[in-house]
């Protein structure tokens, strides 16, 4: 019978991907656990093994194919029917042995093969990038945003170097560190044990001297490991020594809710780093801004927690590319003016309310956007001339409720902008609950484009 | 007789500073009982040897890092008595504006990198100052002191396995006092043999006789050469002994009168030097009693600079959050 091969889903966040290598051809015999393809995705490389016993009938998909979405049909196999398995595999099995002591040679000539396709793809990649350095604006995706932000500030700065688990060798876990290794080398692109409380330490100590670490944390849920030496080394020597001993250190990695990965892995520490003196706390959202951010969280004076968004990686924008761009912390940013309301986000909540904007518009709505990209220090200055003028405000963000960073630019608005109110300043936030893993109610426990429609007809006392 | 009277020399300076600490610490207790100096006050009497020992074998450049019983250390290494009793104190012309207190003090010019209040969290620093020695390619190595009970800490052990990983010049010196706060060795840890905590890292380590400062700073010579020389880190376990409370409130329930005071009489390092002076070098009681009365000028000068130095103006309380 015959039987459908389709696009695998390899990680959580993985929509689509691409065909880098086909192992198998027509009328081959392949049997389960059987790599018969590379699949390639903005994030790895990945083999794809085979779950079936029997032939393969026709590869639908050509190899180097790209964008491929998930659970579409890429191959098509010859399964026998279960009555007749057992002479079928009789015969396989002695096949399989013939096959077997002839594979020396075959291994070779593979390899070849293999060596030769990816010496194409290399050739490839790098005539790419040297074409987006000649470009000013172009489309930029903010994982390669963040790779070339570090790479630019370890070029400018030898005392700027990368430490993380898989940062090297595995070309980051997110792909984001991708080729930093080759370039810098290992003394400054340095694989970690997963001790996230003993590198973050070691880190800080390194940074007490002068040079400038980029600690990437796989995920920010794995630095609660090293939350102590975050808060009571990092953030405090400055001040516990008089001034004498500064921290210039980045702690970066993806933030937030990735996508079925449940508590905890997924939560928006945003408004927990926020509240620590002596810490500063980025969370950009567009490519330009991971850019021009990071490369000035590099160059800063202090402890930076710079948040990223692993769901936000993989996602283009328009952005000036130029290596002098250098975006100041503590800048927010307005999006779009408006007069009706003002809404105020940043990271992974801009997406949501820049969707949920179109359906603003369609409603005849305008709304003033501010993303406020640093969490601390926040630009109090932006937020209220905004109020000022428009005299309602919604705040937009993914993480818990309480204590919010919301929670806190609403309470500083009513002391700063108390008469220019015509409504009580709303919170978007993430549901109180830990996050399901369940995909309805994982949703659920989310922030939606309604949700924030909803509640800027509330501000406006519209029905 | 140049020799001799070098090596002399160099005998009664080690005494000037164990002294020194000692009155020093002495006086910081009285002042804490005036109510002159607040919150938590770590003594380091009795251990003085320690880092008196490793503090003669240190070459220009190298730099040390321990935890909050931290007096001694800053004392050790060439810091101004004046600014560290100021700091105790409370004062602006501490070494830290009067904003990090007993336990967080720092001189990145002497090279004391603090001071750290929280148990083990010095360690992996201490590590990550070894780390950027070997970034720049500098000749220099980091002792990084911390007691037997934080040796239990699991951050101790991370720091253990990037050191030897990545050949760290970092000498660990555990400070083996025999009790962490009020639980005595045998009650917190399953093994007591600390010098050999790094075997499973690949670490060597030594037992040293901490009360005896010849000792340390024999064996802190050689665990400094092995780190100079590119052979990754090294573990000294100094056998020692607190004879002041954890803090200055301490029930001093954990352990007897007569065991504190049978250390004092037998192992005392300041006295085992005096006695080394007396028989080696024929230092004269004179020269003992002008000794006394130039430490004891000097511990008075901390205190009167501190107690007649201003509070920190009020506006320090908002400066140094950031470095600009």
């Amino acid at each position: 019978m015959k039987t459908e091969i389709l696009m695998p889903s390899l990680s959580p966040t993985m929509e689509e991907g691409s065909l880098a290598k086909w192992y198998v051809s027509p009328g081959d015999n392949v049997k389960p656990g059987d790599i018969i393809a590379d699949i390639e995705t903005d994030k790895a490389l990945m083999e794809y093994e085979s779950i079936e016993e029997g032939t393969i009938v026709e590869l639908i998909v050509k190899e180097g194919t790209e964008n491929i979405k998930v659970n579409s049909l890429i191959a098509i196999i010859e399964t026998e029917a279960i009555e007749e398995n057992r002479n079928e595999n009789t015969f396989a099995t002695k096949k399989n042995e013939l096959l077997d002591a002839n594979k020396n040679e075959e291994v070779l000539k593979l390899a070849e093969d293999t060596n030769g396709i990816n010496a194409t793809v290399n050739e490839e990649k790098t005539i790419d990038q040297e074409a987006n350095k000649n470009k000013s604006m172009s489309e930029l995706t903010v994982r390669e945003a963040i790779n070339s932000a570090i790479a630019e500030e370890m070029r400018r700065d030898e005392d700027v170097f990368l430490m993380g688990e898989e940062v090297g060798e595995y070309q980051g876990a997110y792909k984001v560190s991708q080729g930093l290794l080759e370039e810098f080398g290992s003394d400054r692109v340095i694989d970690t044990p997963i001790t996230e409380h003993g590198f973050t330490g070691l880190a800080i100590g390194a940074a007490f001297t002068g040079i400038r670490p980029i600690v990437e944390f796989m995920t920010f849920n794995f630095a609660m490991q090293a939350l102590d030496q975050i808060i009571n080394s990092a953030a405090k020597t400055n001040y516990m020594s008089g001034g004498q001993i500064n921290c210039p250190i980045v702690f970066r990695g993806p933030n937030g809710a990735a996508a079925r990965v449940a508590a905890q892995h997924s939560q928006d520490f945003a408004s927990l780093y926020a509240s620590i003196p002596g810490l500063k706390v980025v969370q950009p959202f567009s490519a330009e801004d991971a850019k021009g951010l990071l490369k000035a969280a590099i160059r800063e004076n202090n402890p930076v927690i710079f948040l990223e968004n692993e769901i936000l990686y993989g996602k283009s924008f328009q952005a000036n590319c130029s290596s002098d761009l250098v975006i100041p912390i503590g800048k927010a940013k307005t999006v779009s003016t408006g007069d009706d309301v003002t809404i105020i986000s940043y990271g992974i909540g801009m997406m949501h309310t820049l969707e949920a904007d179109k359906k603003l518009k369609e409603m005849g709505i305008n709304a003033e956007i501010i993303d406020l990209r640093t969490i601390r220090p926040i630009d109090f200055d932006t937020i209220i001339e905004s109020v000022k003028k428009t005299n309602r405000c919604i705040t937009v963000e993914e993480s818990f409720p309480v204590c919010s960073i919301g929670s806190y630019v609403g309470s500083q608005i009513m002391i700063n902008a108390f008469d220019y109110l015509d409504a009580p300043v709303l919170n978007c936030t993430g549901k109180d609950v830990p996050m399901p893993y369940a995909e309805n109610l994982e949703k659920a426990a989310l922030i939606t484009p309604d949700e924030i429609v909803f509640s800027v007809k509330q501000v406006l006392y519209k029905d | 007789m140049a020799r001799a009277s070098t090596q002399k020399k160099q005998l009664f300076d080690l005494y000037h500073k164990m002294l020194l600490i000692r009155r020093f610490e002495e006086k910081a207790g009285q002042l804490y009982g005036m109510g002159h100096i607040g919150g938590f006050c770590h003594l380091y009497i009795g251990q003085e040897a320690v880092v008196v020992g490793i503090d003669s074998i240190k070459e220009n450049g190298d730099q040390n890092i321990t935890s909050y019983r931290d007096h001694g250390h800053m004392l050790a290494c060439g810091m101004d008595p004046k600014m560290v009793m100021a700091e105790l104190t409370g004062r602006s012309t501490g070494y830290s504006k009067g904003k990090g207190g007993s336990m967080h003090m720092f001189s990145k010019s002497e090279g004391f990198y603090g001071g750290h209040g929280i148990v083990g969290a010095q360690v992996p620093i201490g590590a990550g100052i070894a780390f950027a020695n070997k970034y720049k390619k500098n000749k220099q190595v980091c002792f990084t002191y911390f007691g037997e009970g934080a040796a239990n800490q699991g951050q101790v052990y991370e720091a253990f396995n990037m050191a030897s990983l990545w050949t760290l010049p970092v000498v660990f010196v555990i400070e083996n006092n025999q009790y962490a706060m009020g639980t005595s060795m045998v009650r917190a840890s399953s093994t007591e043999e600390m010098f050999a905590r790094g075997l499973a890292f690949n670490i060597p380590g030594k037992a040293v006789n901490g009360m005896n400062v010849l000792d340390v700073a024999k064996d802190a010579s050689a665990a400094a050469e092995h780190c100079r020389s590119g052979n990754g880190p090294f573990i000294l376990e100094m056998k020692t002994y607190r004879y002041r409370g954890h803090s200055m409130s301490d029930p001093a329930k954990y352990r007897t009168r007569e065991e504190v005071q049978k250390i004092r009489e037998e192992k005392d390092p300041i006295d085992t030097l005096r006695s080394l002076l007396i028989e080696r070098h024929k230092i004269s009681e004179k020269e003992f009693k002008a000794k006394d009365a130039e430490i004891k000028a000097v511990v008075t000068d901390a205190a009167d600079f501190a107690l007649n130095s201003p509070e920190p103006d009020i506006q320090e309380l908002w400066t140094d959050v950031y470095a600009d």
